[in-house]
């Protein structure tokens, strides 16, 4: 593992642990409200100043990483794993099966999925658990979330199927899902892991905006989601930086994935 | 009339004149020119619509865009002075009301024209009243006059002189007809033939209407100059609040009308003549527990939300005052209940908004066995105070309310869970399934005469929004209510209309099936290119004289 | 043989269209709020206006009925009628559809020229630091909302249709990355390096057959993740194409118009990614 790989590894295991001791380092609760202090700059009591109703944003911000650290890569995962399976899976059998299952892969993009999920919502309870209500949320993305990568697994798959190697495999006499699964999948990786590293920040930024559907994560908890949608002002992008703050963590957290999964993306390749 | 310059023969035979009075004689000729240019080209005003005009048709408006488009091109007999908030003779020059409320003549101003150059009649009065009145058209306009079962007869007594009866009394029926736009029964244009400042010159959908100068306008000013000054009106279809003031910095459009609180202070802070606060509008935010028998929810909370003493509780731990502090920027105020104080006559000034007290709170619900075990509010069965409060998505502040009255009611207790729903699914549950146990929500007034509300106070009605549709009335509190609804509109006597609303108003406060928390200030913006506007509370806020505008571009 | 693949395919699009317009209706169907209008919470409404109010939703109440005289309807041209705006569909559909195109043709350019770039110069250079700033950068534009970029291009008096290439081209990137660096890792790639062919030989000989079709299949899901980002910036600019249009009609539970739009966008994505199927065969190729 070269160094950089293992600086990665360490800076994200930093920024998991800070956020689960979130409890000892926050300076207040998340949900805590100083009203005098409503939409405060940075100070020294608050180091990312407060939100519009006075709740400390550094601690928001702290707390907020858990759900939205833990559960996005989640659900990326999952929307990863139906993709490969869709489309991988489709692209190796080839012919009818194919063609059947990349239809449905472009229907699925096609259709209005939010009335999916406004249904989704009127058949929960409305005193659902917080957690309950993000668990059905990351599960629904991640569910929804996988028809892009299909279709260039598909194309993928199909062009490994008749690759010299795996011709060769079969000529050996490995056949059927033994050889997708030792000699195809492997060589899906590049895209997997593509589809993978871009659907953890589409997954975090699309939590907060089910929640206009009532989905995601409710309210006072915080996600990364629910605090970049503070950006979406101009008075906020243009006059407030320090709003900018979750951006940035995101984006290091990203780029630390990328960095981290790299190995494997070259060893994919 | 217009005023011209004058070439008075006297002052050509007085070529030997000094110059100075040339010099001056120009000077006051230029004026003249300037003056009748300030008079006839008035400029473009600018300003945004929030949502897309759903019809033009000005006897089927209820949404606010297409009822800013009527404003400026309605003629109409009878107008509120947006400022005063006195009736004012419009195409009517004078009017009377019978006194049982029954019937109304009019007598019209005549030599007026159509924008298209028809005449203007008693005709097209009666006319546009039949269509008003057509249980076909199901015009919300026309709802506001439908007190009682039975057809609406119009009496045309000379081209200009027209009595209207109606089967019922009809509280405040003069000021009613400050919105109805009056049609053509003859012009082939149909209702785009119009008696108002303006007429529609162009629509692009999802994009932009203009508006042009009406040049049959029938209007002067007091020195005789034809209005509208303005030449033309350009409305911005921009549903995004943001944008809509970027533009305005930009100087790209000329007025904001209920402008958000926090550019309030941000456009005070470097521009403070171009923002005016008139104090609190007819707006309010409020939360209401469902009561509906049939409703999906618990037995036990359903027998927590119909206890008044549950409501006043809720009611007593909840700080309006930080509500308006926080989420308004000190831009609204505690309400007191259904009527805002912006509403001198109606609004009941005995009342005072609820003191926020969570001692207070604790010792109402107390009354109905309601106590804390170990932080946990719980009812005398022992089962924890937990319910939910949903509200729409996308307003910012109202979402802010709902986790501030969330945190205020953590303290006595209340586990409040809150859920955002997009509007459609937000009226299913509140007006289909009743799937709900709280909600939060506006109310924008668009009528100061209580008589506009009728539906939403009678027990029986479709919008008696915590327990609608009721056969009875389910409680005395509500029968009494609808018992004194009714005599105030059946009444044409002011004061008694008044003593009735005032006990309307004293049962909600005590009863709070309605838990009111602010009223809203009518805030704008309004540019230094802009003049002679003075915004009002009132809709439209900035542009009520729309005419008597002009716009000056450097 | 292509003859019949494009005939099949065509045949494929229709059916896939038809269902697509048929599912989207009964999406919106059974999703509540559908036969509700904030209307009829105007308190001057009485009960029998409000009742009207609700009528006019009921003939879409059995979908299966509603989308069969749309059906019927759109055969002699009639779309119907959008409820919420009340106007021919067709006539919304025409003024709007020439500015989301222009917008999202534009927006698809943009990012597959900058993602390509990017993805290029990564695997000619072979400089991790450079692979590690590009990789950056679209990951930044990746975490940005798309809310954000649609404010920033009003603010900058930018074009919508940049906000919609930032949106799309960090997508276009990764994929292209990952699939571009696969390709030059190949062994005749190396061997075609070590005997000095010129990258844009390599380029064009040896990697475009490789990867080509997987491009093309990145290229055609890149519309309809175009087509999805249009929503946002149109509604947030204030720009009256289609995106806009579609997010009025999912507000206002629009059938007849979400139902075309929802028909309009299917087509669309069939007819790129069938288009990028068709042309991918053609490239052929395959690995090593």
């Amino acid at each position: 593992m070269t160094a950089w790989r293992k600086l990665a590894c360490l800076l994200l295991l930093l920024v998991v642990g800070v956020s689960l001791a979130a409890n000892w380092l926050a300076p207040a609760g998340y949900a805590r409200q100083y009203r005098e202090a409503a939409g405060a700059p940075p100070s020294q009591a608050h180091w990312l100043g407060t939100d519009e109703i006075g709740r400390d944003r550094f601690a928001r911000v702290l707390y907020g990483t858990r759900i939205s650290l833990l559960l996005a890569p989640a659900a990326a995962l999952l929307s990863t794993l139906m993709a490969a399976l869709a489309g991988g899976l489709a692209g190796y059998v080839g012919g009818l099966w194919a063609r059947l299952a990349m239809a449905v892969t472009d229907l699925f993009l096609s259709l209005p999925w939010l009335f999916l999920l406004i249904t989704v919502r009127a058949v929960m309870p409305l005193n659902v658990s917080p957690m309950a209500s993000v668990l059905v949320t990351f599960s629904m993305l991640g569910l929804l979330g996988w028809t892009s990568a299909a279709r260039v697994l598909c194309s993928r798959a199909r062009t490994l199927r008749d690759a010299d190697f795996v011709t060769q495999a079969r000529a050996s006499g490995i056949r059927g899902m033994r050889l997708f699964w030792i000699h195809v999948m492997p060589n899906l990786k590049p895209v997997l892991y593509a589809q993978f590293l871009i659907s953890i920040p589409v997954f975090i930024l699309s939590e907060a905006n089910l929640g206009i559907l009532g989905l995601g994560v409710a309210e006072p908890m915080p996600s990364w989601g629910s605090l970049l949608k503070e950006l979406e002002g101009l008075t906020s992008i243009s006059e407030e930086p320090w709003k900018f703050v979750p951006l940035i963590l995101l984006v290091v957290v990203v780029t630390l994935f990328q960095f981290v999964l790299s190995r494997q993306e070259e060893v994919a390749a | 009339m217009t005023r011209r310059p004058s070439f008075s023969p006297a002052l050509s035979a007085r070529v030997q004149r000094p110059a100075f009075f040339s010099i001056a004689s120009v000077v006051i000729v230029a004026c003249l020119f300037v003056d009748s240019a300030v008079a006839q080209g008035g400029g473009e005003l600018r300003f945004c619509l929030h949502s897309e005009p759903k019809t033009f048709n000005p006897l089927l408006v209820e949404d606010d865009a297409s009822e800013s488009i009527r404003y400026l091109t309605g003629g109409v007999l009878v107008r509120m002075n947006r400022q005063t908030q006195g009736l004012e003779p419009e195409l009517a020059q004078s009017w009377e009301v019978s006194k049982d409320s029954r019937q109304i003549a009019f007598k019209l101003r005549t030599g007026i024209a159509f924008s298209d150059g028809t005449p203007f009649s008693a005709e097209d009065v009666a006319y546009t009243v039949q269509q008003l009145m057509d249980p076909a058209l199901h015009s919300p306009t026309g709802d506001a006059f439908r007190s009682g079962p039975g057809n609406v007869e119009t009496k045309i007594i000379s081209p200009s002189q027209i009595s209207i009866t109606f089967p019922a009394a009809v509280a405040g029926l003069d000021r009613l007809f400050d919105q109805v736009a009056i049609v053509s029964a003859h012009s082939p244009k149909k209702e785009m033939a119009v008696l108002g400042p303006f007429v529609m010159a162009d629509y692009k959908a999802g994009s932009s209407v203009l508006l042009k100068r009406n040049p049959n306008y029938w209007k002067s000013d007091a020195q005789g100059r034809k209005l509208p000054y303005l030449d033309s009106i350009a409305l911005e279809i921009q549903p995004t609040r943001d944008v809509e003031m970027l533009r305005f910095k930009r100087g790209e459009i000329d007025l904001i009308n209920a402008l958000d609180s926090e550019y309030y202070d941000k456009l005070a802070a470097t521009s403070p003549q171009q923002v005016h606060d008139a104090g609190p509008s007819l707006d309010g935010e409020e939360v209401w527990f469902n009561e509906v028998a049939k409703a999906p929810i618990q037995a036990y909370k359903r027998a927590w939300f119909r206890s008044a003493n549950f409501r006043k509780g809720i009611s007593q731990a909840i700080n309006r005052e930080d509500l308006s502090r926080v989420v308004f920027h000190g831009h609204a105020q505690p309400a007191v209940g259904a009527v805002s104080p912006a509403n001198k006559f109606w609004f009941n000034a005995k009342l005072k908004p609820e003191v926020y007290s969570p001692d207070t709170a604790l010792k109402t619900l107390q009354a109905d066995g309601f106590h804390m075990d170990n932080g946990v509010l719980k009812d005398r069965d022992g089962s924890a105070v937990v319910f939910s409060i949903i509200t729409n998505s996308g307003n910012k502040y109202r979402e802010q309310m709902a986790v501030m009255i969330q945190d205020d009611l953590q303290k006595i207790g209340v586990h409040v869970n809150l859920v955002t729903l997009d509007f459609p699914s937000l009226i299913a549950r509140m007006t289909q399934t009743f799937d709900y146990e709280a909600i939060l929500l506006g109310v924008t007034n668009v009528d100061l005469d209580p008589n506009g509300e009728m539906n939403l106070w009678l027990s029986s009605s479709e919008n008696h929004q915590w327990n609608p549709q009721q056969k009875t009335p389910e409680t005395p509190w509500e029968a009494e209510i609808d018992k004194l609804m009714r005599a105030q509109a059946s009444s044409a006597d002011a004061a008694k209309r008044k003593e009735a609303f005032d006990r309307v108003q004293e049962i909600v406060y005590e009863q709070a099936p309605f838990i009111f928390l602010i009223n809203k200030n009518a805030l704008s913006a309004v540019s230094t290119v802009v003049h002679g506007a003075s915004p009002v509370i009132l809709h439209p806020q900035t542009f009520w004289n729309a005419e008597q505008l002009t716009v000056v571009r450097k | 043989m292509l003859g019949w693949r494009i005939v099949r395919h065509g045949l494929a699009i229709v059916a896939i269209v038809l269902l697509g317009g048929l599912l989207s209706a009964v999406l919106v169907r059974l999703a509540p709020g559908f036969d509700v209008d904030e209307e009829q919470l105007d308190p001057h409404l009485n009960a029998a206006s409000v009742q009207a109010l609700r009528a006019t939703r009921l003939q879409e109440r059995n979908v299966f009925a509603f989308y069969f005289h749309s059906l019927q309807r759109a055969v002699h041209g009639d779309l119907g009628t959008s409820l919420s705006l009340r106007q021919p569909v067709t006539t919304l559909l025409r003024e709007r559809a020439p500015l989301t195109l222009k917008l999202v043709g534009i927006g698809l350019l943009f990012s597959w020229a900058v993602a390509m770039a990017m993805a290029l110069s990564a695997a000619w250079l072979r400089v991790s630091a450079y692979d590690a700033l590009t990789t950056f950068v679209s990951g930044t534009f990746l975490c940005i909302p798309a809310a954000v970029l649609a404010l920033l291009s009003v603010l900058w008096n930018v074009p919508g249709s940049l906000a919609i290439g930032l949106i799309v081209f960090p997508r276009v990137y990764r994929y292209a990355r990952n699939l571009l660096a696969k390709a030059y890792s190949l062994p005749h790639i190396i061997t075609a390096r070590a005997k000095g062919l010129g990258e844009l030989r390599i380029l064009f000989w040896h990697v475009v057959p490789v990867v080509g079709a997987q491009l093309l299949a990145v290229a055609g899901v890149s519309v309809s993740i175009a087509v999805g980002a249009a929503i946002p910036v149109e509604a947030l600019c204030g720009l009256p194409g289609v995106g806009q249009l579609a997010w009025q009609a999912a507000l206002a539970r629009d059938l007849p118009l979400l139902m075309n739009i929802t028909i309009l966008v299917t087509l669309v994505t069939l007819l790129a990614n069938s288009g990028a199927d068709v042309i991918g065969r053609m490239l052929g190729g395959q690995e090593a």
